[in-house]
């Protein structure tokens, strides 16, 4: 039984302890004060997104190769989840940018990256509404899923170069990048099992859905 | 060699086929004359360098989603499953990547002649903005045929072209526009080697998709 069910319960812990002892940590004296403490939050649910973005273009890939609508099904459901992060992620994003720069919406090409990206997304699941055959639609859906995971990468990775610098650390040319590991030690401690977690509970929140629509798919048989 | 023979077969096709409905080649030429004179009218006067560029590319855009939408959907579905009978699917796609460069390229080539003509000259370095303008006739023609590809095997066509398009094209047109500015800001062309590179990755990147995804569109 346990054997199934640790990630799950390590998930719940992981975050308990990211919404607790993250705001008792104690964190460096920066320009942003207090707000640092977002960095567990909304980086966390980035990653998140990112992890069920890369997990649909996976299954995307797995579904041309073999045909099997398991992948699709998959693929679809991990966009979900996907968005759902994603609109967490810019919700706390637009909070702390709110306190940090003044406004809740800036130009900042990582802001950008992220907006198009759902948009991709949002497209992806307008598209599949619009073909009504199973099989096609699995079939077309996948098609633009890795066309468009492969230009938006591309995108995140060319946008910084493109608008100069950006507001976040880590894209100035001359900065030293603030990668996880160059954070405080004190932060690391809460923000790795707070990425960890967020990553869980989605594909938590994804194993169900998955369910769900499996269900649904053997009703209407 | 046959996939040499086969695209040379269907890009003439593509060419007798326009030909033959001369009113779509009529009609996307007439939106972009209208276009241009509305943006002409709008902004009278009041252009800087930036609203040029910006305004240039957004046009070609709107022109380029609507010369190529049609790509797969002006011939019958019985036609094409008769293509898919004598043809590979990648000369099928090459073809038409191939045959909207030809279009886009005119396309292309008429819009900024139309455009300066309205609008006043403010390019300062014509050789710069000339590789511009075929990279991104390259880079518009080969994604909007992948899209057109897409979008035709779904209901609501036009639309999704739109919305499944304009979201992908971003990185092309974003780095088309920084080009393309610093044709209009200054002759020199240091700084724009990099952004070249960038653009010649995309495209071998659409096109390798392109030949690697097309064939599971294509067969039903």
């Amino acid at each position: 039984m346990l054997k199934k069910y640790w990630w799950k319960i390590l998930s719940l812990l992981l975050l308990l302890y990211a919404v607790t002892y993250g705001f008792y940590v104690a964190i460096p004296e920066t320009m942003i004060l207090q707000t640092m403490r977002n960095l567990f939050y909304h980086v966390g649910m980035w990653f998140g997104m990112f992890t069920m973005l890369i997990v649909s273009f996976i299954y995307s890939l797995k579904y041309l190769k073999g045909f099997h609508e398991e992948n699709d099904r998959v693929a679809i459901e991990a966009v979900n989840v996907g968005i759902l992060f994603g609109f967490l992620g810019i919700f706390t994003g637009m909070t702390w940018a709110n306190f940090t720069w003044g406004s809740p919406w800036v130009k900042d090409p990582k802001l950008n990256g992220a907006a198009v990206g759902l948009v991709i997304y949002l497209a992806y699941i307008i598209l599949r509404s619009s073909v009504e055959d199973r099989h096609k639609r699995a079939k077309v859906s996948a098609v633009y899923n890795i066309f468009a995971f492969v230009l938006w990468i591309i995108f995140v990775l060319i946008l910084p170069r493109l608008a100069g610098d950006s507001l976040h650390p880590a894209t100035g040319d001359n900065s030293t990048p603030v990668l996880p590991m160059h954070l405080d030690p004190s932060m690391r401690t809460v923000f790795y099992p707070a990425m960890t977690g967020w990553i869980l509970l989605g594909t938590w929140i994804l194993q169900i859905r998955i369910r769900i629509s499996k269900l649904k798919h053997q009703i209407e048989d | 060699m046959l996939l040499k023979r086969e695209l040379t077969h269907l890009f003439l096709k593509e060419i007798r086929l326009e030909l033959k409905q001369r009113y779509v080649l009529n009609g996307i030429l007439l939106y972009l004359v209208s276009t241009v004179f509305v943006t002409y009218l709008a902004f009278t006067g009041t252009i800087t360098s930036e609203t040029w560029n910006s305004l240039f590319w957004i046009i070609l855009l709107f022109v380029a989603v609507n010369g190529i939408s049609k790509s797969f959907i002006q011939e019958n579905p019985a036609r094409h499953l008769y293509y898919y009978t004598i043809a590979s699917p990648e000369a099928i796609v090459l073809s038409k990547i191939l045959y909207n460069l030809f279009l886009m390229a005119i396309l292309s080539i008429l819009a900024l002649l139309f455009f300066v003509l309205l609008m006043g000259n403010m390019i300062q370095n014509p050789g710069l903005f000339v590789t511009a303008l075929i990279l991104g006739s390259f880079g518009l023609s080969s994604v909007l045929t992948m899209i057109a590809a897409i979008a035709s095997r779904a209901s609501n066509n036009f639309s999704l072209m739109a919305i499944l398009s304009f979201p992908i094209v971003l990185p092309l047109l974003m780095t088309l526009m920084k080009v393309s500015g610093s044709a209009l800001t200054s002759g020199s062309w240091s700084g724009t080697l990099p952004l070249i590179i960038i653009l010649l990755i995309i495209n071998v990147a659409v096109i390798l998709l392109a030949f690697l995804l097309f064939p599971y569109l294509w067969r039903d």
